[in-house]
C-alpha cells in the first residue's frame, strides 16, 4: 500500500514539473530561481546567456532545422537547448551567416555549448525539485 | 564583430563552462567553487597542453 501511494505521489510531482521542466529550458537558470536558489540561478543566466552572446558577436552560425550532414543535425539540436534564445535568434534572424573566419566557427561553437550547457542547468533543476539533489 | 584571441575565446569558454559544471555538479556551495575552479584548470591546462603537442607534431 505504501508502495502504491510512493508511486502515486512520485507520479504527482513528475506531472507537476512539467511546464517548470519547460521555463527551465526556456530561460537559463529560471528553474533554480523557482525553488529560491537566487544566486545560482543568476550564476547560470549570465554564464549560459554570456555565452550565446559571445557566440553571435564572433558572427557564429545558429543551426536551422536540417536534414543534411549528421554534425549539422547534432548542432540543432544543441542549439535547441538555448530555449528562449534559440526562438530570438529565429525570429529576429541572428547567426544566419556563412562561416568564413576562425573565431566565427569558434562563435558557432560557443552557441552549441551553451545550449548544451542549458540542458544540464535544466536537468538539474529537475533533480532538485524531485529532491534527487540538494 | 567580437575577434578575440584563440586563447582568449579558450579562457571565456573555460569560465562559463566551469561555473555551470561546478553549480549542477556538486551540492554544496564550497565544493561547487572548488569543482568550478578544477574545471577551469583542466580546460586552460588542457588546451595547453594539446597546443603544445599540436605544435611538435607539426615540427
Amino acid at each position: 500500500m505504501s508502495t502504491t501511494k510512493a508511486i502515486m505521489k512520485e507520479s504527482a510531482v513528475q506531472s507537476k514539473a512539467g511546464p517548470k521542466k519547460f521555463s527551465a529550458w526556456l530561460i537559463p537558470g529560471l528553474g533554480h530561481w523557482m525553488q529560491g536558489r537566487w544566486i545560482r540561478a543568476i550564476l547560470l543566466f549570465i554564464s549560459i546567456t554570456c555565452m550565446f552572446a559571445l557566440g553571435l558577436a564572433m558572427r557564429g552560425m545558429v543551426y536551422a532545422p536540417n536534414t543534411g550532414d549528421v554534425l549539422d543535425m547534432l548542432g540543432f539540436v544543441g542549439d535547441l537547448g538555448d530555449g528562449g534564445l534559440y526562438i530570438l535568434s529565429v525570429v529576429f534572424g541572428w547567426g544566419h551567416h556563412i562561416v568564413q573566419v576562425v573565431t566565427a566557427d569558434y562563435g558557432t561553437k560557443f552557441i552549441v555549448v551553451a545550449g548544451l550547457l542549458n540542458f544540464i542547468s535544466a536537468v538539474d533543476a529537475h533533480s532538485l525539485r524531485v529532491g534527487r539533489k540538494r | 564583430m567580437y575577434t578575440p584571441s584563440h586563447f582568449t575565446a579558450v579562457l571565456l569558454f573555460a569560465l562559463f563552462a566551469s561555473v555551470v559544471f561546478g553549480i549542477t555538479q556538486r551540492s554544496e556551495t564550497r565544493a561547487m567553487v572548488r569543482y568550478g575552479v578544477y574545471c577551469f584548470s583542466l580546460f586552460v591546462l588542457g588546451t595547453i597542453a594539446a597546443s603544445w603537442v599540436m605544435w611538435l607534431i607539426k615540427h
